[in-house]
């Protein structure tokens, strides 16, 4: 009787999301090959393609290891420390998210600008380029990924709460022993889950990569911004060959996060 | 060794936790430091681990000034209502961190482990995990973490409050023996008053941040200082205007020189004990206690007139009007908790 | 059992009496200040959870919010405040003049229009979705949950062009969509699908059955139910996860480059128009626009705020 609702509104679903995402997505790998191997071998064989990856691996990695420090740092001093302007720091913590990438390009480029940035023309002054060159893409990658840690982190931390820093404290561990031997092992999976989104965000950015990277191809062109170009420039395969690559590395990502979320649930349950 | 604290206070915000308080803990005694929740006697544990800060006063353990040390260099252990195990270790890595931490010999280590897991009866869990122990076992395991550092004081936060009551009952008699055993300075923070009469050997009573009465069991429960003493330690009931406890109170069946007459209201049996209610005129109703043979032998019931008058020896205070009369349904705080049951007429159940 | 457990309320009780006599030390109790706040009451005996007081800044970690403060600054607040500035370098009528060439003002109604469509899409797909996944059992279930997080994931440029192999010139269906504002939608709808997913799933997961049972008992039929029970105890849920969705939506640009053709007054949104902007030179303009894209974003930052504490923090 009451049985029909759900069925249909379950066919629902499965139809918006197979229709949306799954079909698309699998078209990515299928288009990569739709003329066999040989075109997929030679755009992994193009040195402009090579170099873009390489480039997006720089910046991300670069982008995973300033937001780890600082996400560990500042979700450490909003969770277990009071100061004046906390809850303005947890804000602005938050607040690239909400920002239009091209956006973010464009206040990078203001600043950081070679001609006319408020800090781009004093560094220039002293040969560092920022904008144009890969400086500006780290900077563009990071600001992008900045939450992904920290947001991650401080629910754990929450959670986790003081007894065991205070217990390790009354043993005898001093502050960085306590974060080595107890905090840092309890926000283990949180840190992990956190990096893998801030690395699979970064490896995707696109839009202010575009704005401060001058799309210079062969110097600062990443891997999302070659399949842009190779799509443009109607070489199908190679777009979708490189399309393929990153998706692979997003859904690599969503696999480990799905499985730490089943780990956790389990360890919770 | 010794504890003392001087004229500590601590506020968090507008909430003031403690408010000039002073204790002195002998060496080596088992000391309970009770009250209700919120008054403040966490925090004063937590100030004498240096896990909190007092806003003004000195703490002074073994006669050397605390009050600035961070917790690491205190030498105390603390044991905390929630075990804070350490769940990524096993239960013998859990209890050899603090003299990893000292950089002992891991021969040593090993050996100091092996036998403070015996002391806590816990040898057969040294591989297991935290998460793989029971509650009692984990605390268990926290008392011998503690413990493995020699610290000159245990302290210990409602160390049994989150177990169930069996449980909680064994580790109490435990405690004892551990402490007769161990003779380490060994205070603990309790709001169940029959733990602290059981296992203590000077109650320190907290309230609203003040102290209200410090001493032996026998002392508290024999002389309470105060209506809030008498009534947090035990049931209180009212005759003649004094405070009392309904077993100090005689009924009789006749009438005899200083005795109250009253109405039996009614009559409950639990177990060995026959809780009674007598309306005692424009006062409110008297609650008894008896011995199921005493109610025998005074054959009364419900509807019957009895006399009441104070046993010998009978501990009382005067009732202050303002604090204990219960009118209507929310019971003044000094009567509320077991005073306050026991003048609704000694009819909750006992356990 | 004669414990007396005394609870917080009745700690906390400001009418609470003041008791006469002496205590142990000898100290007069009789002008007892009362204490208020029965939170912190019940928070400074807790020894779980969250300290009573976090601790104010040692001295080293004053050092590291110095150095997380300078970083915060350098990469995000001075790079934003250079962009309002730049964008009110020109006056207000500076602003007024780029808000209102055509261009701009089509590309800037098109992404509001499109990012509201989405964002109601979401709202009915999205809460549609998250009862599927946490009230339905069938094989399978797992799998959508993990599609739910592929757009997180994907590179936006790629799900432009994923889109664009199903829906574009060579659709094995037959439908070509590209460069029309259709296009947009469905871009848009790929890249804002788990926001609204994400937020009303948990609380769908932690819902008390209970009242449900109850109201079913009282005979309330299913479809009353989801309505008048259900839908209430999501609301809060579902409009943050709306904002979050609509935020995106007008920020977005990776995934429409390739499948929205760009057709200035037609399916130019206003990311696009902004990177217009931006490559023929005009910061200013582009600084314009940037401002108004942040002004949105914060609203929104905002009125999620206020959902948040309307609708109260779960745990």
């Amino acid at each position: 009787m009451a049985r029909r609702g759900p069925v249909v509104l379950r066919a629902v679903v499965i139809a918006y999301l197979v229709l949306l995402v799954a079909w698309p997505v699998s078209l990515v790998f299928t288009g990569a090959f739709a003329n066999g191997l040989a075109p997929v071998l030679d755009t992994f064989r193009d040195p402009l393609v090579l170099n873009a990856l390489r480039l997006t691996a720089i910046a991300a990695g670069w982008a995973v290891v300033l937001n780890t420090v600082f996400g560990v740092g500042v979700a450490l001093l909003l969770v277990r420390r009071t100061f004046p302007g906390r809850r303005l720091l947890a804000a602005l913590v938050d607040l690239p998210l909400a920002v239009s990438p091209v956006v973010v390009g464009l206040a990078i480029a203001l600043v950081y600008g070679a001609r006319s940035g408020w800090l781009g023309v004093p560094l220039a002054n002293v040969g560092l380029d920022i904008i144009y060159s890969t400086p500006g893409i780290v900077l563009a990658t990071t600001f992008i990924a900045l939450p992904l840690v920290i947001r991650e982190i401080i629910p754990v931390l929450e959670e986790v709460g003081t007894e065991q820093e205070q217990a390790a404290r009354s043993l005898g561990a001093g502050p960085w022993t306590t974060f080595r031997r107890i905090t840092l092992p309890a926000i283990r999976w949180g840190l992990v889950y956190g990096v893998v989104l801030c690395l699979a965000r970064a490896v995707g950015e696109f839009g202010a990569v575009k704005v401060v990277s001058g799309n210079l191809i062969g110097r600062t062109q990443t891997a999302t911004l070659t399949v842009e170009e190779l799509y443009m420039n109607f070489d199908r395969e190679g777009a979708f060959a490189v399309a393929a690559t990153l998706a692979s590395v997003s859904i690599i990502a969503i696999a480990i996060v799905g499985l730490l979320r089943a780990r956790t649930e389990r360890r919770t349950s | 060794m010794s504890i003392e604290i001087r004229d500590v206070t601590k506020t968090f915000g507008s909430f003031t936790a403690l408010d000039d308080v002073s204790v002195a803990i002998r060496p080596g005694s088992l000391t309970a430091l009770l009250g209700p929740s919120g008054g403040g006697k966490s925090t004063l544990l937590r100030i004498i681990a240096g896990l909190e800060t007092a806003d003004s006063g000195v703490v002074t353990i073994d006669g050397a000034d605390a009050t600035r040390l961070p917790p690491q260099k205190r030498g105390v252990g603390f044991v905390f209502q929630h075990y804070a195990a350490f769940p990524h270790m096993s239960v013998a890595r859990n209890v050899a961190f603090g003299l990893e931490i000292r950089k002992r010999p891991r021969e040593e280590v090993r050996a100091r482990v092996d036998e403070l897991l015996r002391l806590v009866h816990l040898e057969q869990f040294g591989d297991r995990m935290p998460s793989q122990l029971s509650g009692g076992q984990r605390q268990r395991m926290a008392l011998a973490r503690a413990l493995a550092v020699e610290p000159s004081v245990l302290l210990l936060d409602e160390p049994f409050g989150a177990l169930d009551a069996k449980v909680r009952k064994e580790l109490r008699d435990w405690l004892r023996r551990l402490h007769d055993e161990v003779h380490v300075t060994t205070v603990f923070v309790t709001h169940d008053q029959e733990e602290a009469l059981e296992v203590a050997d000077e109650i320190v009573v907290i309230s609203q941040g003040r102290v209200e009465q410090t001493g032996s069991p026998d002392a508290l429960y024999d002389r309470p200082a105060n209506p809030f003493v008498m009534s947090f330690l035990g049931p209180v009931t009212q005759l003649g205007g004094r405070l009392v406890r309904p077993h100090d109170i005689e009924v009789l069946g006749i009438e005899v020189r200083d005795a109250v007459a009253g109405v039996v209201a009614d009559i409950q049996r639990v177990g060995n004990e026959a809780r009674v209610r007598v309306g005692v005129g424009g006062a409110p109703p008297v609650a008894v206690v008896l011995t199921r043979a005493e109610l025998r032998a005074l054959g009364a019931r419900v509807g019957d007139t009895v006399w009441l008058r104070l046993a010998a020896g009978a501990a009382t205070l005067p009732v202050d009007d303002a604090a204990v009369a219960p009118s209507g349904p929310t019971l003044p705080a000094v009567a509320g908790g077991e005073g306050g049951r026991a003048l609704a007429g000694a009819s909750s159940p006992r356990g | 059992m004669t414990t007396p457990v005394r609870d917080d309320a009745a700690v906390a009780s400001s009418s609470r009496p003041g008791v006469a006599g002496g205590d142990g030390v000898g100290r007069p109790v009789t002008s007892r200040r009362r204490r208020g706040g029965g939170a912190r009451g019940s928070h400074a005996s807790s020894s779980r959870g969250v300290a009573p007081a976090a601790p104010p800044l040692s001295l080293g970690a004053g050092l590291g919010l110095g150095l997380a403060v300078l970083w915060l600054s350098l990469l995000v607040l001075l790079p934003l405040a250079a962009v309002i500035a730049t964008a009110a370098a020109g006056g207000w009528d500076g602003v007024v003049r780029v808000l209102t060439q055509p261009q701009t003002a089509a590309a800037i109604r098109l992404t509001l229009e499109q990012a509201a469509l989405v964002t109601v899409i979401n709202a009915v797909m999205g809460t549609a979705i998250a009862w599927v996944l946490v009230r339905d059992r069938f094989p399978g279930r797992r799998v959508l949950d993990v599609v739910i997080d592929v757009p997180f994931a994907l590179p936006t440029v790629v799900a432009g062009l994923v889109l664009l192999a199903l829906y574009g010139p060579q659709s094995p269906l037959g439908v070509d969509i590209a460069n029309t504002k259709v296009a947009v939608t469905f871009a848009l709808a790929f890249v804002t699908l788990p926001f609204v997913v994400r937020t009303v799933q948990p609380v769908l997961e932690t819902l008390d059955r209970s009242a449900e049972d109850a109201a079913r008992s009282l005979g309330a039929s299913g479809w009353t139910v989801f309505r008048r029970i259900v839908l209430p105890a999501l609301a809060p849920a579902i409009a943050a996860g709306a904002a979050l969705s609509f935020a995106r939506g007008v920020a977005e640009y990776g995934s429409l480059v390739l499948i929205s053709g760009n057709l200035a007054m037609r399916t130019e949104v206003a990311s696009v128009r902004m990177l217009g902007y931006i490559e023929g030179g005009d910061m200013a303009a582009a600084a314009v626009v940037a401002t108004f894209l942040l002004a949105i974003s914060l609203a929104v930052t905002l009125a999620l705020g206020l959902f948040n504490r309307v609708g109260g923090r779960r745990g």
